[in-house]
């Protein structure tokens, strides 16, 4: 058995988050996160995650869990409801485990990698049984996929977990591409649009077709391609803010590319990049809009742009 | 040269510097990513080239000891010497004895990054002998007496005119009283002033891109052909590799070479690709009396078997520092070291230690851009991850930024305290904006808001606002 956790207990032993409860401030169903599903040892889990289970994704309707990122929560839930809509329409069944917060790149980044493991278990134990994990981010997702393996890979216990998690973990749109099989968007767009890649799709996910062929289909978008599209936006986490001066450098060039095919809409799978590139076309000002590229393809525009009011 | 310890503020004084930039901008258009990838279109196998040169690589470190004594074996056999330094103020003193050997008054220098490694101009300068740089781009920065800015173009930071009026300054001693604008022009002067010293040279010290086992043979490529003149016409032509520049067979440095050009400047070959095998034989036309290779180590034999062992596939081409972001923004004085970039902030800190170079590790948005044009694929990112965890670990990384990150992970654990953070930091942010969409201050977040607005949260979580739809959680 694993040793409890002190995160185990239920956050009503605190008499301040109690006094949060009852005023309303807390939700009933939030006092439920503590419960990680119990994990007695390393075979159960693989009796849970063996092929067995490959084989028993139904087809038809996967059961999917949207690993939302935090930055989505925090600043533009939009996205994840157009995330949802578009793995429904795609046939899927959406579930959100309330246990998330954040996959722990900022520690991972930071070198903090045993703070990075302690997050890391806790996603693990939040998707254990879905058969695939979506996020609207290739951030995010490339850090399931493509680092949580080696981040746990001496451990005997959630190693093998994390691998079993990196076979089950997509981005958004390749998701819906190449697992789902979508091949046109019902949605509508008037304008011209230009989609900027971020590094961990670009490089982590092989993710660089699938947004542009899906946008293609978008009904009245032109998609245009600007001038170095590989090169980063300057945002890399925590570095934006640590060393900020060359963070806005960086992205200045980058706007500049954009802007260079006149763009009227910025498009983009990460909504850190999107930020930074958003945040240097207000300050400089300017009409160019930015928006996740789900927003679009679920046809979801009802909310004003990145950075701008409603 | 500035310190690596100051990064932050040499990349803030770097972007205001208007002369930078504009040479910078010249850098991206025409080093960026376009040449290399036309080079690389024209080779379907570039790729499968790419995977041989690793394998060609690894193999040589796992059997350093084997081949550098083969390597040894060979320069004796071919009438040459081979000194093993493990410190740069050994290798100084050693080639200061070369030199003085000869009665040396001045030394023609091919470019030798090594050389800036170890220190040796100030050095030799210091003990009455004076280097002469023949590299077009080190002989700039020689007269400007500034340090590289890039390990293959080390004056790349300077604009034409800059070049022009050091030329002009420099060069009236020559009976050069014009100032020279036509790029041509002021190439022929150099050539002019350079040739003269050429065959003055008592001393002819250049570097290595490779060194070879099989015929105890070392490489040098240029496009100018100055590191032929440096080791054939002095008396003596000194050497100054590093181990990890070994490889078994000449076939293994033709492979290593068919990559080298295509990733540095997008070139088929470089001009010249020069192979030195001992010093002048009896029916040679001309060469060098005596043939040195110095092998300084330097804390690189640390590496094997370590962490950071891939670096020492580096083969110095200086494409991730090209395709860099973070270089592109800052140039390489900002980096205080011989070695800046990515390979540098992998390199750098393994050379010297974390405390004085933390920034380096640091100051990338991991994009990988780097990884995935290096020509021996080193996994930079990784290892740049891998330097930000030796910092944390030892306490080089202030500690603030490690609080604050025990705090965020103590939040990120717990999902219903994490809830409540996101909730009111949603409000906060939302209020504070004043409904525009944006915050043009945040305190917090300084560093990016000095110039760039802070998308606003659109106000509920998304959690929130889950949970009000009812839906199913898990």
């Amino acid at each position: 058995m694993l040793k409890k956790k002190r995160s185990d207990y239920t956050i009503l032993r605190n008499p301040l988050l109690a006094w949060l409860q009852r005023v309303g401030f807390i939700g009933r169903r939030l006092v439920r996160v503590h419960e990680d599903p119990p994990v007695s040892s390393a075979q159960d889990v693989s009796a849970s995650s063996g092929p067995g289970r490959e084989d028993g994704v139904d087809i038809a309707c996967p059961r999917v869990g949207l690993f939302v990122t935090c930055l989505v929560d925090l600043f533009r839930p939009t996205i994840g409801f157009a995330a949802v809509k578009l793995l429904e329409n795609a046939g899927c069944t959406v579930e959100v485990p309330l246990t998330q917060t954040c996959c722990g790149q900022p520690a991972f980044n930071s070198g903090a990698r045993s703070q990075a493991q302690a997050v890391a278990r806790q996603v693990l134990a939040a998707f254990d049984e879905f058969d695939y994990v979506v996020a609207p981010s290739g951030s995010c997702a490339g850090m399931l996929r493509c680092h949580y393996p080696g981040l746990l890979a001496d451990d005997p216990e959630w190693g093998p977990r994390a691998a079993d998690l990196a076979r089950r973990t997509h981005e958004l749109v390749s998701f819906l591409v190449d697992v789902r099989g979508v091949t046109s968007a019902t949605a509508t767009f008037k304008g011209t649009a230009v989609y900027q890649d971020s590094c961990s799709n670009l490089r982590d996910m092989g993710v660089r077709d699938q947004p542009r062929f899906l946008l293609k289909t978008v009904s009245g978008l032109t998609l245009r391609e600007a001038p170095e599209a590989d090169a980063c936006c300057g945002f890399g986490g925590t570095f934006s803010v640590k060393y900020g001066p060359i963070s806005a450098d960086i992205v200045g060039r980058k706007v500049d590319a954009l802007d260079s095919v006149s763009p009227d809409l910025i498009l983009g799978c990460d909504l850190g990049c999107l930020m930074n590139i958003s945040g240097k076309l207000l300050r400089d000002g300017g009409d160019i809009q930015v928006r996740h590229a789900a927003e679009v393809l679920a046809d979801m525009l009802q909310e004003a742009p990145i950075g701008e009011a409603n | 040269m500035e310190s690596s310890a100051t990064f932050p503020d040499n990349a803030v004084k770097a972007i205001a510097d208007g002369q930078l930039r504009l040479a910078l901008n010249k850098v991206r258009e025409g080093f960026g990513s376009t040449r290399r990838q036309a080079a690389v279109d024209r080779l379907p196998e570039f790729d499968a080239l790419r995977d041989a040169a690793c394998d060609i690589k690894n193999h040589a470190i796992a059997h350093l000891d084997l081949y550098l004594e083969r390597f040894e074996r060979r320069v004796v056999e071919s009438g040459g010497v081979v000194h093993w330094c493990e410190t740069p103020h050994e290798a100084r003193e050693l080639i200061l004895q070369l030199c003085q050997e000869v009665d040396a008054r001045t030394v023609t220098k091919g470019k030798t990054m090594v050389a800036e490694e170890i220190g040796l101009n100030p050095f030799l300068e210091a003990h009455g002998i004076v280097p002469i740089e023949t590299d077009l781009g080190e002989y700039i920065i020689q007269l400007a007496d500034e340090p590289p800015s890039h390990i293959i173009a080390p004056a790349i930071h300077k604009t034409k005119d800059q070049v022009a009026d050091l030329f002009h300054e420099h060069h009236q001693a020559y009976g050069k009283s014009e100032r020279l604008d036509d790029p041509g022009e002021l190439v022929n002067e150099a050539r002019q002033v350079l040739r003269r010293k050429y065959i003055e040279a008592d001393v002819g010290i250049t570097g290595a891109n490779f060194i070879i086992a099989e015929t105890g043979s070392t490489v040098i490529v240029t496009n100018e052909g100055n590191g032929d003149l440096t080791q054939i016409l002095p008396q003596r032509h000194i050497v100054l590799a590093t181990p990890e520049k070994i490889v078994p067979t000449l076939e293994d440095a033709t492979t290593l070479l068919r990559v080298l050009a295509r990733s540095a400047t997008g070139q088929e070959f470089s001009v010249y690709t020069t192979f030195s095998t001992g010093p002048r034989r009896r029916e040679d036309l001309d060469g060098p009396e005596s043939f040195h290779v110095i092998i300084l180590d330097n804390g690189r034999s640390h590496l094997v078997g370590g962490p950071f062992q891939d670096m020492l596939r580096c083969i110095k081409c200086g494409t991730c520092l090209f395709h860099c972001p973070v270089y592109a923004s800052v140039g390489g004085h900002a980096y205080g070291s011989v070695y800046q970039g990515p390979m540098g902030a992998v390199l750098t800190p393994n050379l010297i230690g974390l405390p004085t170079t933390r920034h380096l590790p640091n100051a990338s948005s991991l994009c990988g851009r780097c990884e995935a044009v290096c020509p021996v694929r080193i996994p930079i990112p990784r290892m740049l991850r891998r330097l930000r965890e030796e910092a944390h670990d030892e306490g080089v990384t202030p500690m603030y930024e490690r609080l604050a990150l025990v705090v965020w992970t103590w939040m990120a654990r717990r999902p219903a305290i994490y809830r409540i953070w996101a909730r009111l930091t949603a409000r906060v942010l939302r209020t504070f904006s004043g409904r525009t969409g944006r915050l043009h201050r945040l305190p917090v977040a300084r560093g990016w808001t000095q110039s760039r607005d802070f998308p606003a949260p659109q106000g509920d979580t998304f959690m929130d606002l889950w949970r009000q739809t009812g839906r199913v959680g898990s």
